[in-house]
Formats: structure tokens, C-alpha cells, sequence
């Protein structure tokens, strides 16, 4: 029965590699770094300091351009966010979270006199966005549209990984590769850069152009908790955030699963001892 | 339903409803005293994890249409709001999603099961066909489903899949206009695919009664391949395949539930998580791994036409399976050619997927390139799914029906009994149970 | 009973028909469009009917190689000259969709010059002509006429 087993789960396992085949095949780029997350694993957990400390990456750098559309403040003081405290289980009531909702402000109308008016943001709002619309920020942007950030670390193969690399993989472009101004050499964007290369044809350099100029630079952010600024730091701390604002869900998931996954086990070895007993007379 | 019915109702209740509508009586006669063979191996229990499959995609489905919006404007925000704001939502969407996976994962297994046994043959063809409309019905149904996130993957994968049918000559144009209903993908795609989506289900559930109908009409096939003959060769469905198939099918949700819990994107594609751009098409478009086979089928034939008929050409052979196998022997363990092709036809369903997964001129062996023919490097995987095509079809339509008439069979046991009878020292199950991964 | 069987047609035809491109989906069939827009060597994709549309400005060399390969042995044999206005050859305006299965072909890819389809790798000239690849016809040609020397109707 084992050796059935494992049959079906070869089976299962090729068809998973059959599937994460495309994730290989990106063109051309350096496979992204492996960083050893906090919520990496069955009972993998974010780390709240770290989520705090990406906040800030994400409010003092990253916001000014990427929006994030689809996280509201009250979020982040939601069980297993960054400012999530035991004393406020209703997130709308989170000091912390009020005040930070409190520095933004969102468009409205005033029921009163129907003009478009700006108010302070509450925990029930969404994060506004830097740009009033799309092409308001490819203008503003060299043509480019920063992505929304809201699922960004899905939204990309390797996800936490592919970010931390693209803060941290910009290089000076090789000699030899044509490139105008408004674009940056990073040896982990996806890109062919075949026909930009007048080098060896056999050794075009890996990664693509990307038109975010490098975003942060060691040092830019302080960290609250007296953590040393390093660029890598910061690049660590906001992937960690980006991976929360994507699947807030995560810790709840994977808590859940340890759980289900113990009775489904207690469950079988049940079933497989009533199985032995049922047919324990008859020869087949 | 086959032969005569044992049920006694025992009190009143059960005798005036049984004078009225046998109902009770029915689901005694099928699911408790109905024989069932006694060799019956794990691969027989797929049927029932493909019942719960389906419930649980139904009772899924229903409750995430609770929450989801089919609006080209709020399909992808309302999925969202289902994953982060919904109570569980997470979960049930994740189910569903990872749900769709599981029940391929298990059709193929079944089907698989049917074509080794040779539980297609006479007098099984109906039901054979019956399990081909359902698999058909689910690729259409999954295919739609995918589509409802409106993602950029559910955008441009609806894209790739209907222009398939501009392929036809003359009327092509105006079916992909009519399935579009404007004149790209768009709005009224989503509400109709959306309503097919809730509809196709329902459908399939009903094809399953008439499939399990034409089951117990017709009785199960064994790993031998002998009909049974007498009481000694079957055991009463409950509780002995009740049992198996339970203990079967909580090993199935260990896998299912490992997949929601702790990998629950790993099926999906990363651009699915961006909103339907249909300016922009993603680098590499795949469809979900269990149509790859497929796809490489599609992608191996130069003409476009001629692509889409093979694709679908892979399906049809299915249906014509029980015409195109002209063996008298049922089990292919008794048919040791045979049994070779079908691991070799396994190895290349699978080098198909792969090869779907991959781009067509991506090297199969990196860094080696070869000569050009057909317009590609033989080193590539356009060639390897070219090969592999060919074996599939090969092994339909060649193998098959020349197998059948030339071979030589080893000796096929009297009765289902006999072989087990015949070692009476036999055993706990395991012993007699690990010689069948062979057969 | 030929008269029931054209009654179930008669009733059947508007469930089919239904499916089609309603009346607001065919009132958006046209656009205006200035070329100016489009800066010398580059192209602008434009949202028609739903899909994008290329317009692209040409330069003179882009051009002379469209024309010089008229000659060109092709699956879908066709005059770069047909596919421009008489006078406007630098403005080239086609669908943006790859004739094979719809995806959209990228801006200067390939090794004509043209678009490079990133789904199944065909290839289009500086004419969207099909040079190599899976797609069976070239980029396709929408009805469209200059309103005056930088507006173009398109529809």
C-alpha cells in the first residue's frame, strides 16, 4: 500500500513540476536570491517587528509612487499585522492604527453642500493612492505605472524573494549594452536583452531594464526599534510587508492547517485500522 | 439495480415509503447489498474521492457566488474582498481553487485505472462514454471557472482558448464573435462564462447518476478482468468497500488539505494575481497544468487548423477507445506488450505536460543546438511534444487495434476466486496487495 | 409538422442571437485619433472595440525594408503599399492582436523588426506582414480614413 502511495504522490509531484515549469523558464533574469523568511514553512509566522519596520520602508519610500488599493488602515491592526495589540481585538479601535489613518487624507463629498472635499482618513478607509488615476501616474512616471502593492508579492513568481532582489539587484550596466536615460539595468527583471547587447551573442547579460530608478538607498529609513539601516535590511523588511499586505491571511492559514491536518491523520490511521478489521477474514 | 433486491423495510414508515417510492430500498440495493468484487485494489477507489470532489467543488462554488461579483469592473476586487475580508473566505476560495486541481488529479488516476483494467470494454462502453462527457464537461467547466477571477491569466488564457475556434474556416470570425458577444473578450464573456460556470456543475452531477446508473447495471470490472461468478467472488459494498474507500479517501484529503493550507498557489500562476490588462499579454501564457497535455498537442502541429483538430482529435480518441481495442482480454495484466505501451503512453501524457508548461524553441538539453526541421531545432520542446503527440495518438489508433489481434496473452484465471483460492496461505493485505502495482 | 419545426427555429433564434454583440457594444465602434501623437519610430496602442490597436509611425528605413520585401516569399502575400493610405506610408495602423490566438505582440521584437508574438513566437515585418511563426495571417488592416492630415477615424 505504501508503494502506492508513493506512486500517487509521484504522480502528484510531477504534475507540480510540470506546473512550477514556467517559474524556471522566465527569460533570462538571475534566479532570485532565497532569503530565509520568518513565514517561510507549515508553521511559518511574520514577524511583527519586522512588519513594522517595513511599514515605514513601504510609508516613507515606496508610497510616494506605488499605491496600495486593496489594504485599508484598519488592516494593520488586524491579528497577525503589523500593529495588531491584544487590548484591541476591533482594529477600528487601535490608537496606533487611528493615528497613522489620521496623516493621509481621503477624497469625499460633503453631504451637506455635495462638493468634493478632503477629510483625515479613518481605519475603515483604504490606503488612498498616490495618483489620482493611471495615466496621472505614467505621466508623472516616464511612461511607466508603478504597480499597485497590494498583491505584489503574488503577483510575482518567488514573490518576497523576486522583491528583495530587485531592491537589491540593480548594477551598472555592462559596456556594450545600448539603454536610453529613463531606464535602469537590474540582473533580476525578466527581459531579453538580446537585441540591446553588442557583445558575444553567447553572453548576453542576464536581467532586463526596469524603469524604477534604485529606490532606496542604505540608511534612508530609521528604524523605531534601533535596527541598523542596511540596505539589505530595508529590502528584507519591506518584501516581509509586501508578503503580509498580500496574504494577511497567511498566519490564520497556516494555524488552521496544522490543525486539520493532525485530525486528518488521526482520522486515516481510524479508517485503516477499521479497514484491517473489516477484512480480516476475507482472503482477496 | 442488477438482480434481485434484498431489502426487508422493518417498520411501518419504511413500508409505506417503500410502497410508494422505493427509495430507500434503491440506495440499499446500491450502496449496501450491492456485490462488489473482492480483489478490488486502491486504484478502485477513485471513483468515490471523485464524489466528494465534486461536492465539495458544488457546496464551494455556492457560497463563493454569495460574495462574487461578475462584472468585468469588480470580478477581480470582489475575489479579493472574499480573501481578505470574508469570514473563512480565504479558505473556501482556496478549496475551490486547489479543489479544481484535486479533481483532476483524480479523473486522470481514474481514467487511467479504466484504461489499464480495460473497464471500457463490452458490456462497459456506455459507461465509458459516460465518463468521457464528464470529463469533457469539467475540462469546459474549469476552463470557465478560471476565467472569473479576471486576472490577467483568466483574461488572455479566455483569449488564447476562443480564438481556437476562429481556426474554422468560414465560420470562425463570427463564432468567436458570437461567444464573445462584442468584439475582444470582454463584460458579457465573464456574465455568460459565469453563468455557464454555475450551470455545468449541475450537469455534471446529473451525467455521474446516469454514469453510476449504468455502473450498477453493468456491474464493476476487477483487476482481473473476469466477470464474477459466484458468491465467492464478490464481498457486499458495505461494509467492505465502504471502508476502503473511507480510509482512501481521508489519505486523498491529507494530500488535498496539504495543498490548501500550505501551498495553496503553487497550482496557480503568479500573473493571475494582476488585474485583466488586454493591452498587455503576460510573457509566458499557460494554461492550468491538467490542460498542458493538451496544449502541446496544439502547440506541435505548425497549422493552426490543423492544431486545433489534433487538440481536439486527443479527446475524440477517448471516446472511440472501446471500438479501436481489439483485445479479447480485459486486463492488460494479462497482456504483457500491452502493459509496456500503456507505461510508455503514461510517460508521454506526462513529457506532454511538460512540455506545455515550457516555450515551444526552449532547449530540451540546454546548450546544445541541432539542425532545423520544420522551421525548429530538434533540440526543443516543440519536437520532444511533437514525438510524444505522436506516440499518443500512435497508441490509440495503431497500437491499440494491432496489439489486440497479434498479441499474446498469459492465461487468464477461471473466476475472481481462483487465483486468491489457489495460495492458501495467503495472507494479510498488504502481501497480496503490492503484486497489483504491477497489474 | 414542417410547420413546427420552422416555429422551434423561429423560437430558437432569438436564444442564439442573444449571445451576439448587443446595441451598446456596436455603438463603440469608432474612434478618432490624432497621429501626431505618435513620435517618429515609436507606436501607440490604442484601446478599439475592447482590443488594442496599433498605430505606429514609421520611419524611412522601416519603410523602404516593408517595400523592399513585397518580393518576399510570404504565407499571407501582401503589398506593403495596400496596407497604408496613398501619401501616408510613415503611418502604419493595425490590431493588436496576433492573427494566431489573440495575444499581444510585442513593439519592436523579432528579427524583422516588427512585432515578435511573446505567446507562440511569430514574427511581423515593419508591415505587420506574418513572417515566421504559428499565425496564419497578417496583422489585420481595420477600416479606417484620415479626416484631415493628423485625425484619423478608425471604424
Amino acid at each position: 500500500m505504501l508503494r502506492k502511495l508513493s506512486v500517487i504522490a509521484a504522480v502528484a509531484g510531477l504534475l507540480t513540476a510540470g506546473a512550477a515549469g514556467p517559474a524556471l523558464a522566465a527569460h533570462g533574469a538571475l534566479p532570485a536570491k532565497e532569503v530565509h523568511w520568518s513565514f517561510d514553512g507549515p508553521f511559518g509566522k511574520f514577524d511583527q517587528a519586522q512588519l513594522q519596520r517595513g511599514y515605514k520602508v513601504y510609508r516613507e519610500v515606496c508610497s510616494a509612487c506605488h499605491s496600495m488599493n486593496l489594504v485599508s488602515f484598519r488592516n494593520l491592526g488586524d491579528k497577525g499585522g503589523p500593529f495588531y495589540d491584544k487590548k484591541y481585538p476591533n482594529s477600528n479601535d487601535n490608537p496606533y492604527v487611528k493615528a497613522i489613518a489620521k496623516d493621509y487624507e481621503v477624497a469625499d463629498i460633503d453631504n451637506e453642500t455635495g462638493d468634493t472635499i478632503k477629510r483625515p482618513a479613518t481605519p475603515a478607509d483604504r490606503f488612498p493612492s498616490p495618483f489620482p488615476n493611471e495615466a496621472a501616474a505614467r505621466a508623472s512616471n516616464g511612461g511607466a505605472l508603478p504597480p499597485d502593492m497590494s498583491l505584489l508579492a503574488k503577483a510575482r513568481e518567488e514573490g518576497p524573494n523576486h522583491i528583495y532582489s530587485i531592491i537589491t539587484g540593480y548594477a551598472a550596466p555592462p559596456p556594450g549594452l545600448k539603454m536610453d536615460a529613463t531606464q535602469h539595468y537590474n540582473q533580476y527583471m525578466a527581459g531579453d536583452l538580446s537585441s540591446y547587447w553588442s557583445g558575444d551573442h553567447k553572453h548576453v547579460p542576464p536581467g532586463g531594464f526596469i524603469a524604477m530608478a534604485p529606490p532606496i538607498k542604505a540608511g534612508q529609513v530609521t528604524f523605531d526599534d534601533g535596527t541598523p539601516s542596511t540596505l539589505d535590511q530595508e529590502a528584507k523588511d519591506v518584501a516581509a510587508f509586501l508578503m503580509w499586505a498580500a496574504e494577511p491571511k497567511l498566519e490564520e492559514r497556516k494555524q488552521t492547517g496544522f490543525a486539520v491536518l493532525i485530525y486528518l491523520v488521526l482520522f486515516a490511521g481510524l479508517l485503516y485500522a477499521s479497514y484491517r478489521k473489516v477484512w480480516k477474514n476475507e482472503s482477496h | 439495480m442488477s438482480g434481485h433486491s434484498t431489502y426487508e423495510p422493518k417498520t411501518g414508515i419504511e413500508r409505506w415509503l417503500d410502497a410508494r417510492l422505493p427509495i430507500v430500498r434503491l440506495g440499499y440495493d446500491s450502496f449496501v447489498d450491492y456485490p462488489t468484487p473482492r480483489n478490488l485494489n486502491y486504484w478502485w477507489t477513485f471513483g468515490a474521492i471523485l464524489s466528494l470532489c465534486l461536492a465539495s467543488q458544488l457546496i464551494t462554488g455556492i457560497i463563493l457566488v454569495m460574495h462574487y461579483t461578475p462584472s468585468a469592473d469588480h470580478a477581480f476586487a470582489s475575489v479579493e474582498h472574499i480573501m481578505r475580508d470574508v469570514n473563512y473566505g480565504w479558505l473556501i476560495r482556496y478549496m475551490h481553487a486547489n479543489g479544481a486541481s484535486m479533481f483532476f488529479i483524480a479523473v486522470y488516476i481514474h481514467m487511467l485505472r479504466g484504461l489499464y483494467y480495460g473497464s471500457y470494454k463490452a458490456p462497459r462502453e456506455v459507461l465509458w462514454l459516460l465518463g468521457c462527457v464528464i470529463y469533457l464537461l469539467m475540462m469546459a467547466t474549469a476552463f470557465m471557472g478560471y476565467v472569473l477571477p479576471w486576472g490577467q491569466m483568466s483574461f488572455h488564457g479566455a483569449v488564447v482558448i476562443t480564438n481556437l475556434f476562429g481556426a474554422l474556416p468560414l465560420v470562425g470570425e463570427s463564432i468567436t464573435t458570437w461567444l464573445w458577444g462584442g468584439f475582444a473578450v470582454d463584460n458579457p464573456t465573464l456574465n455568460r462564462f459565469f453563468s455557464l460556470h454555475y450551470l455545468l456543475p449541475f450537469m455534471i452531477a446529473g451525467v455521474v447518476i446516469l454514469h453510476i446508473w449504468a455502473l450498477h447495471v453493468v456491474g464493476q470490472n476487477n483487476p482481473t478482468g473476469v466477470e464474477p461468478k459466484s458468491k465467492a467472488d464478490t464481498v457486499p459494498f458495505t461494509p467492505y468497500a465502504t471502508v476502503k474507500d473511507a480510509f482512501a479517501l481521508s489519505v486523498f484529503l491529507i494530500l488535498f488539505a496539504w495543498f490548501v493550507f500550505f501551498m495553496p498557489n503553487a497550482l496557480g500562476h503568479a500573473d493571475n494575481y494582476i488585474p485583466a490588462n488586454p493591452l498587455v499579454t503576460p510573457s509566458h501564457i499557460v494554461p492550468e497544468w491538467y490542460f498542458l497535455p493538451f496544449y502541446a498537442i496544439l502547440r506541435a502541429v505548425p497549422d493552426k487548423l490543423m492544431g486545433v483538430l489534433a487538440m481536439f482529435g486527443a479527446i475524440a480518441c477517448l471516446f472511440a477507445l472501446p471500438w479501436l481495442d481489439t483485445s479479447k482480454v480485459r486486463s492488460m495484466r494479462y497482456r504483457p506488450t500491452a502493459k509496456i505501451h500503456f507505461f510508455i503512453f503514461v510517460v508521454a501524457c506526462c513529457i506532454l505536460g511538460v512540455c506545455g508548461a515550457k516555450l515551444p524553441d526552449d532547449q530540451v538539453i540546454p546548450g546544445v543546438t541541432t539542425f532545423q526541421l520544420m522551421a525548429s531545432d530538434l533540440n526543443s520542446f516543440v519536437w520532444l511534444s511533437r514525438v510524444a503527440a505522436l506516440y499518443y495518438f500512435a497508441f490509440f489508433l495503431v497500437i491499440l487495434p494491432v496489439l489486440g489481434l497479434t498479441e499474446k496473452t498469459l492465461p487468464v484465471p477461471d473466476s475472481i476466486a481462483s487465483p486468491a483460492l489457489s495460495h492458501p496461505a495467503a495472507a494479510p493485505a498488504e502481501a497480496t496487495a503490492a503484486p497489483e502495482m504491477k497489474g | 409538422m414542417a410547420v413546427a419545426a420552422g416555429g422551434a427555429a423561429a423560437i430558437a433564434w432569438p436564444f442564439i442571437d442573444q449571445m451576439n454583440p448587443s446595441a451598446d457594444t456596436r455603438a463603440l465602434a469608432s474612434i478618432e485619433f490624432d497621429v501626431t501623437k505618435v513620435p517618429e519610430g515609436q507606436q501607440v496602442v490604442v484601446k478599439w472595440r475592447g482590443k488594442p490597436l496599433f498605430v505606429r509611425n514609421r520611419t524611412k528605413a522601416e519603410i523602404a525594408k516593408a517595400v523592399a520585401d513585397d518580393a518576399a516569399s510570404m504565407k499571407d502575400p501582401e503589398k506593403d503599399a495596400d496596407r497604408v493610405k496613398p501619401g501616408k506610408a510613415q503611418w502604419l495602423i493595425v490590431g493588436g492582436n496576433c492573427t494566431h490566438l489573440g495575444c499581444v505582440p510585442t513593439f519592436g521584437g523579432g528579427e524583422y523588426g516588427g512585432w515578435f508574438c511573446p505567446c507562440h513566437g511569430s514574427v511581423y515585418d515593419t508591415s505587420g506582414r506574418i513572417r515566421k511563426g504559428p499565425a496564419p495571417k497578417n496583422l489585420v488592416v481595420p477600416e479606417y480614413a484620415f479626416l484631415s492630415d493628423t485625425k484619423v477615424k478608425i471604424g
